[in-house]
């Protein structure tokens, strides 16, 4: 309300916030689970920008790739090899759906830069069923795979066994904050990014600072590019991290 | 009036079910007022991100967004892009090899023209060794026969020499014979024909040799 108050009296109006707010897509009416919102919309965009890229663009299935299938394969080998490097040969069999994720967050951060857009990786309720998905994915493969052996994680052997039990508690405090961590490391990059930028655009307002303004936003937007693929991209390392540590619990 | 109005709209947004009565309670006014608040309430809850009642639409919407997309990238994209990637690979080691054959047919084509090349030029030699035996032998009988043909005419010349040189001795004979048969004669000897040849053939003897 101050802000408001604030804002009405000089003629600069800051809701840097706004931006990240659920509306239903059709009329004013409640946001029930099921409503069509600015989630849905902007979803199916991202659905469909890696739909776009990785299926019709590489339906030439050419031997020389075309602009398209360049940057597909480019993809499906830079998370291919992540996997590969962190996780080994075992974890490959994860690789679609870690790859799911890399698109997903990669095009979802990318197509919340566009002007006007819903940023969904915004949002912690996002990010937060990834990273709980990885969470209970990962924790329940190391428990299939390896049964009981997956407490090794949490057992160092390699340290001398009177301060054992003190890492222990170390290591399953820093193992249940994992998912909470993954999470929110990706929704804040994103909140703060977007919201920076929009309290620079509102400084626009005033005559006199709006090139300086209209530099930081510049600046901020090319700053954020590079947040949105290295956010994406820690994501994906981290679920790789975390798959490894599933399938090679001792240390 | 209107910090109390407002003061009760707060009061009304807060309570949200109790809205409906406070405006009842207030009048129109207050309705407005509420409404107002209420608006600022919806900004001053700060990150929209913590709206818990947005919650199940995004987790249902992701859920659902995420279900297609591995469906669609496990089943059609990620098959197709491994599949190129492999036929790529399968095409470079395809060619690789291929060009290897290829240089391994250079390799035997390059030894066949050098085998036909020193062939050829062994086969030359042999032919101008040949050739120049041919050559020699015809010279060489050539040169038989001119040595015999020169033999031959030395032989005849000398002949003709020697009878030359006989004839020039026998000559000389008779001219000595002749002349110290005259010399005899002129020194009042008397000439005996056979003793005066038998003189000069024994100093000629010394004389023609």
């Amino acid at each position: 309300m101050a802000t408001e108050a604030h804002g009405e009296a000089t003629g600069l109006t800051f809701h840097p916030m706004d931006q990240f707010i659920v509306k239903p897509l059709f009329g004013d009416g409640p946001v029930h689970w099921y409503t069509p919102t600015n989630v849905t919309l902007w979803m199916a965009v991202v659905a469909l920008g890696i739909i776009a890229l990785l299926v019709l663009g590489t339906r030439g299935r050419a031997i020389v790739p075309s602009r398209s299938q360049s940057i597909a394969e480019l993809a499906y080998g830079m998370v291919h090899k992540m996997i590969e490097d962190i996780a080994g040969k075992e974890g490959l069999k994860y690789f679609p759906y870690i790859m799911t994720l890399f698109m997903f967050i990669v095009f979802s951060n990318f197509a919340g830069l566009l002007p006007k857009a819903f940023t969904v990786t915004s949002h912690i309720a996002v990010t937060g069923v990834l990273a709980f998905a990885v969470f209970f994915t990962v924790t329940a493969i190391g428990f299939i795979k390896n049964g009981a052996h997956f407490l090794d994680l949490f057992w160092v052997r390699s340290a001398p066994l009177a301060i054992r039990p003190v890492l222990a508690v170390i290591e399953v405090i820093s193992y249940f904050v994992r998912p909470v961590s993954h999470s929110i490391r990706l929704a804040g990059n994103m909140i703060a990014g977007h919201a920076v930028i929009k309290v620079f655009a509102g400084f626009a307002g005033i005559a006199a600072v709006a090139p300086v303004s209209i530099i930081a936003v510049v600046g901020m937007y090319a700053f954020e590019i590079l947040v949105a693929f290295i956010q994406a991209y820690v994501f994906t390392i981290l679920t790789c991290v975390y798959l490894k540590d599933a399938l090679h619990p001792s240390h | 009036m209107f910090s109390l109005l407002q003061e009760a709209a707060t009061h009304a947004a807060e309570h949200t079910e109790d809205a409906a009565a406070a405006v009842a309670q207030h009048g129109d006014a207050a309705a407005h007022g509420a409404e107002a608040a209420g608006h600022a309430a919806e900004a001053s809850t700060g990150l929209p991100q913590l709206d818990l009642s947005s919650f199940p639409n995004q987790i249902f919407w992701l859920v659902v967004t995420i279900l297609v997309l591995y469906w669609v990238l496990s089943k059609i994209a990620l098959p197709r892009i491994a599949a190129v990637i492999s036929d790529r690979q399968g095409a470079i080691t395809g060619d690789l090899m291929a060009a290897e054959e290829f240089k391994q047919k250079a390799k035997e084509a390059e030894a066949a023209y050098d085998k036909a090349l020193a062939d050829a030029r062994s086969e030359a030699q042999k032919i101008v060794a040949a050739n120049r035996a041919d050559i020699q032998k015809e010279l060489d009988e050539a040169i038989a026969k001119a040595d015999a043909e020169i033999a031959a005419r030395t032989a005849e010349s000398e002949k003709r020499l020697a009878e030359i040189r006989e004839s020039a001795a026998a000559d000389a004979t008779t001219v000595a014979r002749d002349v110290t048969a005259e010399l005899v004669r002129s020194f009042g000897g008397d000439v005996d024909q056979g003793a005066v040849d038998k003189v000069v053939d024994q100093r000629m003897k010394g004389a023609v040799q």
